[in-house]
């Protein structure tokens, strides 16, 4: 019983469709799918978006692209390099940039594109990790996050290697000089990657192969399986009136979340092609071809690799050892690939710990606010503390350079900052979060301060005190109860065996640690507390603290 | 299931706004019933009036001509890209020609600048349409139950469990087992496949082409060098073998291992820890050292003649070429080998035999002996 018949042509077709697929109830279900509204769901559309920008730049880029280190003297229309020596890759990329119009276009959008990409997953993650997303139901859709995080850096090192310039064999050497080091096989790896000894002629066909086919097919694999995950699960959502466990809020995807997120890949794609064609980047005839016998200084790898980079200059060699005369180089190997490690795994591991922890099964279908899971930010802040340190220690030549400290000095600080850095930022983090905490309590008591001053009878001034928003309560008040009662029962009134032995004695003081400070809301009936008497609030504050 | 989104008021007003123009007004529709509000009455959407927020009149009105405003915008950008495109011929056809950097630049400005404004209008067309002219709605939709009902899940697990019976795989090991090792050799042949994606490392790591009497000349260049061409005391000079092939010259590979640092000192400054050896293998104060970083083998191409310092630019390896090029700061372990080097009998600087060790990145392997 249609109000709006739709017309002829759409009709024929729906039924057309219709008669050999059975979807139109399916297809209405999916179209009324819901989307909270809230900007920060929009990274993960960025780095959706960024990915179909690349697979149809890179496609582009195959068409003239030559994956081959043969030899060639370049003849090319590129004055400055004529009758230099250089790989065939490196003679087409020059061929793409000064030959094929728009060429330099694309390959810049390609490589704007990527940048963008790796950026938005790791802004993406970290909107999930700090507001608890990852957790039950959620958890493997998480870990095929970080599968396409890390394949998303192996992936931008390899086509940051195929044009063949000089830093991007620089990246090709440091990634040889990684599998070397790695104990027994190490040299073996090498030999099979290479194909023989560097650089060999083998390893940008490789790259190239892996660049353009593996690799992003197993991306798209994984991304196509988040995006079902995610469709069947739905969203989660931030706290707020209306919005439960059981029922997400939101836009439906028709029509209005369809033309949103239409209207986003567009302003998406126009920031990245106007990147693309405003800001150079990689600029790779002014580099020249690759030898290994040559460098300039302060080069500086993309963004998502300086990790790396940082983490191989700050890593002392006074763990390197040997046994039995055979080497095994630590001082490559633990920021070569357990950094990496350590990463990854970590990320990966998270969910699971947490909830081995909390002891926590239940799903969870809105958010938590980072202030209500004080430990876990603090967590958080610590790991993004010390990626960003690492990060910044892989300039350390140019901060020495631009403000001339001695190049070891900045080695030094750094190696030290690694250290004290995720500390400080872990107690700072917590302690802004359970101040946070102690606010949301006193506001919900209270209402807040409305900045309206009056004088009391007694000739006291007051700040007069207004109730909030039954919105502003709502989200108040979805706080988690403060503490896990590890000790407690089950269902069945049975103590967990979990609970007993060095394992659950572990779990018991971790749970606590990762409870002890939570402010308790218990009791706190909104808008109970004086409104009138600031000094009331005070010593609350004070027996919130004593607890 | 968003089922509960399917008792929206469907038996609404005759005449809702969003009605599309020429299609003809649905037969047999009554009014809602009587307690329905004014506006319930007059929804017509696809979501409950309540969820459903419709912008004024007067906003759609200005939004659709701002939408409309954008497109055109987006039009003539996209028209903008194919004039930028063909007014750049490429190389040597004819000016303004790619081939000059300058030009690119431009012609890519304008390539891509059209091409990223029509991306953006027609980004902020779309937003305007479903800000100014499409409603607002506030849909609820229940999220899915998750597990299964203990009934559910009961059945499955006996239909499972019955049909792992009847097949025999659980009640008939032999096969199963049988089956499970027959996987095996197949899932290992692709790696087996790999085998020959290159040749075993043997001891080709540690061995480079120089041998006693090669000669050197300046890298890049054929100029052979003699004791003397490093005069210049603090002097520092990159040199190769010199190659008996002047077609192709020195392949890549030869390059990565044979690449030295010659540097000349004065003979007193060697440390006092250096070996008689490792003096023996210098002439005349110049003593020569692999290029390439022990570390993860970038070239260690920066040299300070006052603390006779090498240093890789990479993560900066400090190495002491008055002390054998030990390690003095950085993440690199081992000293960069050395090159034992002496003169011809026509003056000409030439290798006394192979580097003291293996040269580039650290591997298991690299320093023992063969
Ligand atoms: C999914 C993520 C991808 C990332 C992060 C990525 C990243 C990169 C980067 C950083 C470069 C160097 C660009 C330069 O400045 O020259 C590159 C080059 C290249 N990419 Fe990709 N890419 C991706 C996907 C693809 C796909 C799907 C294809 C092809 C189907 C492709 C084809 C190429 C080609 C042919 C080059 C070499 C041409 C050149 O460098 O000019 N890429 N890629
Ligand atoms: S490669 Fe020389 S310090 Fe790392």
């Amino acid at each position: 019983m249609s109000t709006t018949p739709a017309p002829k042509a759409l009709r024929g077709l729906g039924n057309y469709i219709d008669d050999r697929f059975h979807l139109a109830k399916t297809g209405e279900k999916n179209l009324r799918k819901v989307f909270p509204n809230h900007w920060s769901f929009m990274l993960g559309e960025i780095a959706l978006y960024s990915f179909i920008i690349l697979l149809v730049t890179g496609v582009f880029l195959t068409l003239w692209f030559n994956p081959s280190m043969g030899h060639v003297v370049y003849d090319g229309s590129y004055e400055r390099l004529r009758g230099v020596g250089m790989s065939e890759a490196y003679a087409s990329t020059l061929h793409i940039t000064f030959d094929v119009r728009g060429g330099l276009f694309i390959r810049q959008v390609h490589h704007w594109a990527a940048l963008i990409f790796v950026a938005s997953l790791v802004i993406h993650m970290l909107r999930v990790f700090f507001t608890g997303a990852f957790r039950k139901p959620r958890e493997i859709n998480w870990l095929i996050g970080v599968a396409i995080f890390t394949l998303a850096i192996v992936e931008g090192l390899f086509g940051y290697s195929l044009p063949d310039d000089l830093p991007s064999g620089m990246g090709v050497r440091i990634f040889q000089g990684v599998l070397l080091a790695i104990p027994v096989i190490g040299t073996y790896l090498m030999m099979f990657m290479f194909g023989g000894e560097f650089p060999g002629e083998a390893i940008i066909p490789r790259l190239y192969t892996l660049h353009i086919l593996v690799i992003p097919g197993i991306l798209l694999a994984l991304i196509v399986a988040h995006f079902m995950i995610l469709w069947h699960q739905k969203h989660t959502q931030y706290p707020g009136t209306g919005r439960t466990e059981k029922k997400v809020v939101g836009t439906p995807m028709y029509p209005a979340f369809a033309v949103k997120a239409g209207g986003f890949f567009f302003f998406t794609f126009a920031v990245i092609a106007g990147l693309a064609a405003f800001v150079q980047i990689n600029p790779i005839h002014l580099f020249g071809p690759f030898t290994p016998t040559s460098i300039t200084s302060g080069l500086q790898p993309d963004w998502y690799m300086g990790f790396l980079e940082g983490a191989l200059r700050i890593f002392p060699n006074w763990f390197d050892f040997t046994i039995a005369g055979y080497a095994v180089p630590m001082g490559v190997l633990l920021p070569g690939l357990g950094g990496m490690g350590l990463l990854f795994g970590g990320l990966a591991a998270w969910p699971f710990i947490e909830a081995w922890i909390t002891g926590d099964k239940r799903h969870h279908n809105v958010a938590d606010r980072p202030r209500n899971a004080p430990t876990r930010t603090g967590i958080g802040a610590a790991g993004v503390t010390a990626y960003g340190l690492i990060w910044l220690a892989g300039s350390n030549d140019i901060l020495s350079e631009t403000f001339s400290i001695s190049l070891y000095a900045t080695t030094w600080f750094f190696r030290i900052a690694i250290i004290l850095g995720p500390i400080i930022a872990f107690i700072v983090t917590k302690r802004i979060c359970l101040g946070l905490q102690r606010r949301d309590r006193e506001i919900l008591e209270h209402g807040y301060e409305s900045g309206t001053i009056q004088q009391l009878p007694s000739g006291e001034f007051i700040e007069v005190h207004k109730e909030s928003s039954p919105d502003t309560v709502h989200v108040l008040q979805s706080k988690p109860p403060a503490r896990i009662d590890i000790d407690s029962t089950d269902e069945n009134g049975v103590e967990p065996p979990s609970g007993r032995g060095a394992k659950g004695r572990l779990r018991a003081r971790l749970a606590h640690w990762y409870t002890k400070d939570n402010v308790s809301f218990e009791g706190v009936r909104p808008h109970s507390g004086h409104h009138l008497h600031h000094g009331a609030t005070a010593s609350e504050e004070e027996s919130v603290k004593a607890h | 299931m968003t089922d509960n989104n399917t008792n929206h008021d469907s038996g609404a007003g005759a005449e809702g706004p969003d009605r599309v123009i020429g299609t003809p007004s649905p037969a047999g529709e009554s009014l809602a019933g009587a307690t329905a509000t004014a506006h319930e009455r007059r929804h017509e959407g696809p979501y409950p009036a309540v969820e459903t927020h419709p912008r004024p009149e007067e906003m759609q009105r200005k939004g659709e001509k701002l939408a409309a405003l954008w497109f055109l915008v987006a039009f003539l950008a996209g028209i903008g890209f194919f004039v930028s495109y063909f007014s750049f011929p490429p190389n040597a056809e004819g000016e303004p020609a790619i081939a000059d950097p300058q030009t690119a630049q431009y012609a890519n400005m304008l390539m891509g600048g059209t091409i990223a404004l029509a991306l953006f209008a027609i980004g902020a067309g779309m937003t305007v349409w479903a800000r100014r002219v499409m409603p607002h709605y506030e849909v609820s939709s229940p999220y899915d139950e998750l597990p299964s009902s203990p009934e559910e899940k009961g059945s499955f697990s006996d239909f499972f469990m019955q049909g792992a019976h009847e097949s025999g795989f659980t009640k008939r090991p032999l096969m199963r087992r049988t089956l499970l090792l027959a996987m095996v050799p197949l899932g290992l042949a692709p790696i087996v496949l790999l085998r020959d994606t290159g040749p075993l490392p043997g001891d080709k790591l540690k061995h480079t082409m120089w041998e006693d009497g090669m000669r050197m000349v300046v890298e890049g260049t054929d100029r052979l060098i003699r004791a003397s061409d490093l005069d210049e005391v603090g002097g520092m000079v990159t040199a190769l073998p010199e190659s008996h092939d002047p077609e192709h010259g020195l392949s890549l590979n030869d390059q990565a291992k044979t690449v030295v640092l010659l540097i000349k000192m004065d003979p007193a400054d060697f440390s006092d820890e250096m070996t008689q050896q490792q003096l023996d293998w210098t002439h005349d104060g110049i003593v020569a050292y692999s290029k390439i970083c022990t570390h993860v083998g970038c070239p260690a191409a920066l040299y300070e003649q006052t603390s006779h310092r090498i240093l890789c630019p990479c993560h900066q390896s400090t190495f002491d070429a008055a002390n054998g090029a030990k390690v003095v700061f950085g993440p690199a372990h081992r000293a960069l080998p050395q090159l034992p080097v002496r003169v011809d009998d026509e003056g000409y600087l030439v290798a006394a035999g192979d580097f003291s060790s293996a040269v580039g990145p650290t591997f298991w392997d690299a320093e023992k002996g063969d």
